[in-house]
């Protein structure tokens, strides 16, 4: 139990701490692929320590929850980031929360951003809030849809038990995850404010949407607002390792699998990095109002695997 | 999931011919549409080769490398060629729109696979269980020809359609003779051939490709 404590919390640590560095590599990879120099792949680093030394410029208006919201926000994703197993299937904490409490916890903090954005009153604020949610009605039914699929393969809603099902029992091809992998996609796109939803580069108010809700946001407060968007691209990658790549992460209790484990890990990562970037090059913003669009077609893609599901593997 | 490893492949190519089918009713671009149907010929030519293999049922091989010729490579040339000389490479918008489309198509494919049950349990080969993708694949290529205007997308939701029965009889009988597949791959370039002609007469007449100016009568 202790050492299932220790991977616990190792495990959260590990996410909190290679998270930026995540982003710093999707960034890189985008650079290249746009034929630029890539800056280091410990930018983000450096950013967040700047943005920690800065002071925090507050409006007047400002409430308490515009203080807090930050701090909730980032609390959230590293408890979303210790429901998802990546190295090893044994995580205490999972019992408590299983794949819809994880939705759930995406959820709260979008809420917190979201009322964080209209609490000011500022045009961009407002703006950024209702088109978020907009986005994020539509997304996450479609979440809930791919973890109901790989649930009904197999028979748990527990992230632990689903991996130890796809990677450790018999080797089998599942028709209906290639649709959930595909609509998992789709929402990650939607969920991460990346292209072809939202622009994290742009600041142009006719486009963006994540930018427009943190705009009134400085210092340690950006910082860790900024921690929680490359934390939650990290909780996504590993969740979309966890469903769809699971091989490599090592059993319960099977510590010499643990260094293996380690490098599968950073190597899907970088691999899943890459070919966000790939993606976000090759593919251009579409419009706002496309975006329902784009989302129902990842929700019906997730119920056509649910169907498929019963077709063909029941 | 006691199934042999080939079996699996050709379940996962079934899915991806749903996939792909999907795909083609939502896409807006005549292009597009064009290189799905050539992907969805490759998955079946794939899935056909597979269960020829696994069953060692020699003339669907045949009827594979047919698919493969006709489907993947001519066709799809042919069409390529046909846009670009027609100029039709724009945006066509469907007479439904898309979101309404896709749920249309999914009730199809409901529809589909409660029909496909009983008829599955009574056949006897081992891909039986994939008979529910086949007829959602031909009604969803049947929904595309009704929901689109452009007559180029129409044919495509033709040959999509027969791309859907091919596989529904590979998947409940291993195919049909190969005298019949012959026949009706031959059927299906000259249907094309005598549609590119009929393609010139509309353009020529109407100065566009849009079957909605056909229902209009009119003295000339």
């Amino acid at each position: 139990m202790e050492s299932g404590i220790a991977l616990q919390l190792g495990q959260t640590l590990l996410a909190v701490l290679a998270a930026p560095l995540l982003m710093g590599w999707v960034n890189a990879c985008r650079a290249w692929l746009s034929n630029r120099r890539a800056p280091s792949l410990l930018m983000p680093y450096r950013q967040l320590r700047r943005l920690f030394h800065k002071d925090v410029v507050l409006a007047n208006q400002a409430s308490p929850l515009f203080r807090l919201a930050p701090y909730a926000i980032f609390a959230c994703m590293v408890l979303a980031a210790g429901i998802v197993p990546t190295l090893m299937n044994d995580l205490p904490f999972s019992p408590a929360a299983d794949a819809i409490a994880l939705v759930g916890l995406f959820a709260m903090a979008r809420m917190f951003q979201a009322l964080a954005a209209m609490d000011v009153g500022t045009a961009f604020g407002t703006l950024g809030a209702r088109r978020e949610m907009l986005v994020a009605f539509l997304a996450e039914p479609a979440l809930l849809m791919v973890f109901f699929t790989a649930s009904l393969i197999a028979r748990s809603t527990a992230l632990p038990t689903i991996v130890d099902v796809f990677a450790h029992q018999q080797f089998a091809i599942y028709p209906s995850l290639a649709f959930a992998a595909v609509a998992f996609w789709m929402v990650s796109t939607a969920e991460n404010a990346r292209i072809p939803v939202d622009n994290p580069t742009t600041h142009l108010e006719l486009t963006m949407i994540h930018e427009a809700m943190i705009l009134e946001y400085s210092g340690r407060h950006l910082a860790l607002i900024e921690w929680a968007v490359a934390l939650k691209l990290f909780t996504y990658s590993a969740l979309g390792i966890a469903l769809f790549l699971p091989w490599g992460i090592a059993p319960v209790g099977h510590w010499p699998g643990l260094p293996l484990a380690v490098v599968m890990l950073a190597l899907k990562l970088a691999l899943g990095g890459f070919v966000l970037a790939l993606l976000e090059t090759l593919n251009a913003k579409m419009r706002l109002f496309r975006v329902p669009e784009f989302l129902g077609t990842a929700f019906l893609l997730a119920v056509l695997g649910m169907l498929v599901h019963f077709l063909l593997e029941t | 999931m006691a199934l042999a490893l080939p079996l699996q492949l050709v379940n996962l190519l079934a899915a991806t011919l749903l996939l792909i089918a999907f795909a083609m009713l939502s896409q807006r671009r005549i292009i597009g549409l064009i290189t799905l149907f050539a992907w969805q010929g490759l998955a079946l030519a794939l899935s056909t080769t597979l269960v020829a293999v696994h069953t060692a049922q020699s003339h669907l091989l045949a009827s594979a490398g047919l698919t493969l010729l006709l489907k993947v490579i001519l066709l799809p040339w042919i069409f390529f060629r046909l846009v670009r000389r027609l100029n039709v490479e724009r945006d066509v918008e469907p007479v439904i729109n898309i979101p309404t489309t896709m749920l249309i198509g999914i009730v199809l494919v409901i529809f589909a696979f409660n029909l496909a049950q009983p008829i599955s349990a009574l056949a006897g080969t081992v891909t039986r269980s994939t008979l529910g993708i086949a007829m959602a694949v031909v009604l969803l290529s049947f929904l595309m020809m009704i929901s689109r205007r452009q007559a180029i997308a129409q044919v495509i939701g033709f040959l999509a359609m027969e791309n859907g029965l091919f596989f529904a009889a590979t998947s409940a009988t291993y195919g049909m003779p190969l005298v019949v597949e012959l026949g009706i791959a031959l059927d299906v370039l000259v249907g094309v051939f005598v549609l590119v002609i009929f393609f010139f007469q509309i353009r020529e007449t109407f100065e566009s490709l849009d079957l909605r100016h056909l229902e209009k009568l009119r003295e000339r």
